[in-house]
């Protein structure tokens, strides 16, 4: 469960963050979704706490991500945008690095990191030093070494970027399951269809404010459009218009 | 704990397979400094024999002249050869590099000695050209010496005593002892212990903050639930281990190529046996903290790679300019240089290879403050490891 209150954050004279709320659900997809420069990654780089926010307040279960910022990355599994491994280790090394890192038990990192490379489907290329690596193959590893020490809360910055069809699709199959897990998935896109396709709820966000948010349903109902390219649309030209 | 030993090894792992960071760590340093070394040395030696007892060859034209001349210039062990055909050769041979001197003697130099008459000689030396130079003032010697022999002759034979020739007598005497003389040209070797040691943790340093964030790996690490000061030390350290594996190389490297040196006949014996080589490693040890902090410092301020590597081309240098400073103050090792790094370890370096006895209170005040600075600097590092800033 993913709760941001208010959250602003400036870099310099550039205000990236406004003032964004919005809760992510256990159990439930949730997208972020805004065209590009909207204050999505910043937002999410506060969550999983390398930036800090100058006002307002985010907890992770709880845990809050300025205060308790240990506690916090100890709950979640993130995934940021363009994440690079270490070329010169396997793919099975770079992930048992993060699950040492994570203080998964010493005796239990060999099985825990062979689960996660099962579950996602990379055991072809696991033991093949990470150099040369293709963006799928990449990002898959990223992600498994996001998720080695079975986070509760997944967050992940534009996911699916440089990914070909086929990677993009066994992607979502795992969201998907993360969410059938009862997990909390927080993940970020500029692209509707694939927001529209996955996400139980969306958070649309433009120039650094939540322009609207609620189900899909919910907000072709508010915005008086059919098309959820429509609704998107119009939804940022309100906040544009303020 | 368990994260920093997790850090430290993955980062050993990581750069074991780095041929980059292996090339720098163990070849670059480690040779860099014996190979420079022992190419001065040969070229001060190669001088040096030159100048005393090599012979060298003079071209005479109009040699018969002066035969008594020509055995004198032999018994300095100068070689009479014969000479081009007239002067017009002499200068030619001399401008386009042939010869480096020419000596002509005229044919009435014998008649103009008898006669007390200052004879003659031509000698065509070219002054732009270092070499032919020096081969010219050693046979300009050698003829200034018969001068005044044959002057101290004449005035033997009228009854006047030829030491009114020579109200000064100039002795020149060269107090430093062989070990002293060595540690003169073994000053340098202090600056490349240090250069080596440093280029040893160079990439792993870059790779900290500039490395780590180019890759894109730094922000999914500093997501992870560990605390930033744990990482930071684990790299440190990490850089630390190639650093001082650099280090002992180019000491060992260093006691190879002396051993192969003909340092004897330059008149030094420095005292580089296995002892100092260790005691060497003890001393400088202290500086890798210092030199691994400060190069991880240099580079989280940079945004790149590449300007990481240029900030630490600088760095590479800066231990030198204490030790450069004192060497041209020519200043005697005093208590206060001692807390200076890298300045008192070269002062006590080169005491060890001279020989002298050590000063324990000297070696302790370096160690520690070598220390103190090193734990600053990490510390300043982990400080710095928590800014957003860092992202770039």
């Amino acid at each position: 469960m993913i709760k941001v209150d208010s959250i602003h954050k400036s870099f310099g004279k550039v205000q990236a963050v406004r003032g964004v709320s919005f809760d992510a659900p256990d159990g439930k997809i949730t997208g972020l979704l805004g065209p590009n420069g909207a204050g999505k990654s910043t937002t999410l780089r506060i969550l999983y706490t390398v930036l800090k926010p100058d006002r307002g307040s985010a907890t992770i279960d709880g845990a809050d991500v300025v205060t308790d910022s240990l506690a916090a990355r100890q709950k979640i599994g993130a995934l940021p945008h363009g994440a690079g491994l270490y070329p010169h280790l396997t793919a099975r090394e770079n992930v048992a690095y993060y699950a040492n890192l994570c203080g998964i038990d010493k005796a239990e990192v060999g099985d825990r990191v062979s689960e996660i490379i099962r579950l996602l489907e990379i055991e072809e290329f696991a033991d093949r030093r990470t150099k040369g690596f293709s963006q799928g193959q990449r990002t898959k590893v990223s992600l498994a070494r996001a998720l080695v020490h079975d986070p509760q809360n997944v967050i992940l910055d534009e996911p699916t970027n440089g990914l070909d069809v086929m990677a993009t699709r066994s992607l979502r199959r795992l969201i998907l399951k993360l969410k059938d897990a009862g997990r909390c998935v927080l993940f970020s896109s500029h692209v509707m269809q694939e927001v529209a396709a996955l996400c139980d709820d969306i958070c649309i966000i433009a120039n650094g404010q939540v322009a609207i948010d609620g189900s899909i349903d919910g907000i072709r109902e508010r915005t008086g459009q059919e098309d959820l390219e429509e609704a998107f649309v119009s939804a940022i030209q309100m906040v544009g218009e303020e | 704990m368990r994260t920093f030993l997790t850090v430290f090894f993955k980062e050993i792992l990581d750069n074991v397979r780095d041929r980059r960071t292996l090339t720098s760590a163990l070849i670059m340093g480690p040779i860099f400094g014996p190979v420079m070394f022992a190419f001065v040395i040969n070229l001060s030696i190669d001088r040096a024999l030159d100048d005393a007892e090599s012979s060298m060859e003079l071209p005479v034209i109009g040699q018969e002249h002066a035969p008594n001349l020509m055995r004198f210039l032999e018994s300095r062990n100068i070689d009479i050869v014969a000479g081009p055909d007239d002067i017009n050769g002499a200068e030619e041979a001399v401008k386009n590099g042939k010869h480096d001197v020419v000596l002509v003697i005229p044919e009435e130099f014998g008649e103009q000695l008898a006669d007390t008459i200052p004879a003659r000689v031509e000698l065509f030396s070219d002054e732009a050209n270092s070499q032919g130079e020096k081969e010219a003032r050693r046979a300009r010697n050698a003829l200034r010496a018969y001068n005044q022999q044959l002057a101290g002759m004449r005035l033997s034979a009228r009854g006047i005593n030829p030491m009114l020739l020579r109200p000064i007598n100039i002795d020149e005497i060269d107090v430093s002892t062989p070990s002293g003389r060595s540690a003169m040209l073994l000053g340098m070797m202090s600056y490349f212990f240090i250069f080596a040691l440093l280029m040893g943790g160079m990439y792993l340093a870059i790779d900290t903050t500039a490395g780590e964030r180019e890759r894109g790996s730094l922000e999914p690490l500093l997501s992870l639930p560990v605390t930033r000061g744990q990482l930071i030390l684990g790299k440190i350290f990490a850089a630390c281990v190639f650093m001082a594996a650099s280090l002992l190389l180019s000491l060992l490297s260093f006691y190879v190529v002396l051993k192969f040196m003909p340092l004897e006949q330059l008149g030094m014996t420095p005292n580089f046996g296995l002892p100092v080589v260790a005691a060497a490693f003890f001393l400088l040890l202290p500086f890798i903290l210092l030199g691994a902090s400060l190069m991880t410092l240099v580079a989280s301020f940079t945004k790149s790679y590449k300007e990481a590597q240029t900030w630490l081309s600088v760095v590479l240098i800066a231990p030198t300019l204490p030790i450069l400073i004192v060497s041209i103050l020519t200043l005697r090792p005093e208590i206060e240089f001692m807390v200076i790094p890298s300045l008192s370890q070269h002062l006590i370096l080169v005491d060890m290879v001279k020989n002298e006895p050590l000063n324990g209170l000297h070696v302790a005040i370096s160690v520690c403050s070598t220390l103190l600075f090193g734990a600053l600097l990490t510390w300043i590092c982990a400080r710095l490891y928590r800014r957003e800033g860092l992202l770039g």
